[in-house]
């Protein structure tokens, strides 16, 4: 046996509740971030992350208590994206029962930031969640922030190997081509990046028919992101693996 | 009682949760007292080697491991606590770990690092941590580990690139280089079976 591919389903929150796009059966709370952690967590979830959509502090505070709740009651690796503009940020999260944090918009703005969380946490708590789109740059892939609506005009793949030397543990690699689009996960993309760093790769967005999953292991992922796949229940996390495991990849079951 | 020694590195309270969920007190500390006194101590650890060995020597920490050792009391080191239980650590340098097991800490040769996720680990049968766990899966974040078997231990391996240590039991010290906290309901079992020991 070989390490696992792992399967990650990815929650949105603000203000402590999950805020859409789950439509779970028999469900007593749909909002509830702990109740959905344990349904993922019971069906062989490999991780969970949460991604704070929170727009105000004050809802990222309440957000801390049900990172807690959830620490409290779900005994598998917990990352936590969103808003985080400083090592204190981090810090406080870490705190709260997140094994591992979510950088994406404040990196770009202020790359030390990688620097100062790995010196402080270690590599290995910092996932760099690149939002990344065909554009007019050197590799033809450009980095977005604010869920793809803005383009940085920074080429992908420089921003990554600049990251990776910095010091990151993971790279959540999202394509905005793909996300939404229930079309697969974007596998070219996901081959090249896979060409240009050494650290684990989490492929996200575009997770539609089952055959999609496999086809981004083939492409070079190491861990499989998705959001709607899973809350609509199209697939369990079960069936996927199932599926992943008929293909010759090795996962937890 | 199970004390968590406290000097600055690791997700304490996912520890301390984990060993609630099955049913024992912990207390995170760094009292000498404390520590030397209860049935069990844990020595978790994240972050680099070095930093770590420093935070643990300024926190009295040698000296409450070595103290427990020497009247045979359990200790448990988890991630970097089950590395720096080695005689050195490669990591950013050279650094003397406290060698209580001989061995050295080296970089994994694999070609994605961190290792991160589920990995199955191989025990012996005389093993007390995996009593039930005959080849389950547990989460790994790490990217250097201990590659040699520890001599007079019940050593159990794990494979990512190369073979290397998940685990070594010997007398009262048992060492991690998983994270049974973060590792589910097997996670929970490996906990029971060390708080059984106690």
């Amino acid at each position: 046996m070989t390490l696992s591919k792992r399967i990650i389903p990815c929650l949105d929150v603000a203000a402590g509740r999950v805020v859409k796009g789950v439509n779970f059966k028999n469900l007593v709370d749909a909002g509830d971030p702990v109740e959905l952690a344990k349904i993922y967590g019971d069906a062989g979830a490999d991780e969970l992350t949460f991604l704070d959509i929170s727009a105000s502090v004050e809802d990222r505070s309440t957000t801390l208590e049900m990172v807690s709740r959830t620490a409290e009651q779900v005994f598998i690796p917990l990352t936590v994206g969103g808003g985080i503009r400083e090592v204190a940020d981090v810090d406080r999260l870490l705190r709260a029962g997140a094994d591992k944090v979510g950088v994406n918009t404040a990196a770009i703005a202020r790359p030390q930031l990688i620097n100062e969380i790995a010196d402080r946490f270690g590599n290995q708590v910092l996932v760099l969640s690149v939002d990344a789109r065909r554009g007019a740059t050197e590799s033809g892939f450009e980095v977005t922030t604010h869920g793809g609506r803005t383009g940085t005009g920074i080429d992908a793949f420089t921003w990554i190997a600049d990251a990776t030397a910095r010091g990151i543990g993971e790279i959540l690699l999202n394509s905005m081509d793909a996300d939404g689009t229930r079309a697969g996960y974007d596998v070219e993309m996901i081959r090249q990046v896979r060409e240009i760093t050494h650290v684990p790769l989490i492929a996200s967005g575009g997770a539609g028919k089952l055959a999609d999953f496999s086809e981004a292991l083939d492409a070079g992922a190491d861990a499989l992101l998705a959001a709607s796949v899973f809350h609509f229940q199209t697939f369990t996390i079960g069936e996927v693996k199932a599926d992943l495991a008929r293909h010759g990849y090795s996962v937890r079951l | 009682m199970i004390a968590i020694l406290d000097y600055g590195s690791g997700n304490l309270r996912s520890a301390q949760r984990a060993f609630a969920l099955t049913g024992h007190e912990t207390m995170v500390t760094s009292d000498p007292d404390l520590c030397l006194a209860s049935d069990g101590l844990i020595v978790p650890g994240v972050g680099a080697y070095g930093a770590c060995m420093e935070q643990l020597i300024a926190a009295g920490g040698r000296e409450i491991i070595a103290a427990r050792i020497a009247s045979e009391k359990p200790i448990m080191g988890i991630c970097v606590g089950a590395q720096i239980l080695f005689s050195a650590g490669t990591e950013k340098g050279g650094h003397v770990g406290l060698g209580v097991f001989a061995g050295e800490v080296s970089l994994i040769n694999a070609p994605i690092l961190p290792h991160i996720g589920w990995n199955n680990v191989h025990s012996e049968p005389s093993s007390i941590l995996f009593q039930g766990l005959q080849d389950e899966s547990f989460y790994f974040v790490h990217s250097f580990a201990a590659k040699n078997a520890v001599a007079d231990a019940t050593n159990s391996w794990c494979t990512y690139g190369e073979d290397f240590l998940s685990a070594v039991e010997r007398g009262p010290v048992s060492a991690v280089q998983f994270h049974p906290e973060k590792s589910g309901a097997v996670g929970a079992r490996l906990i029971s079976n060390w708080a059984g020991t106690l």
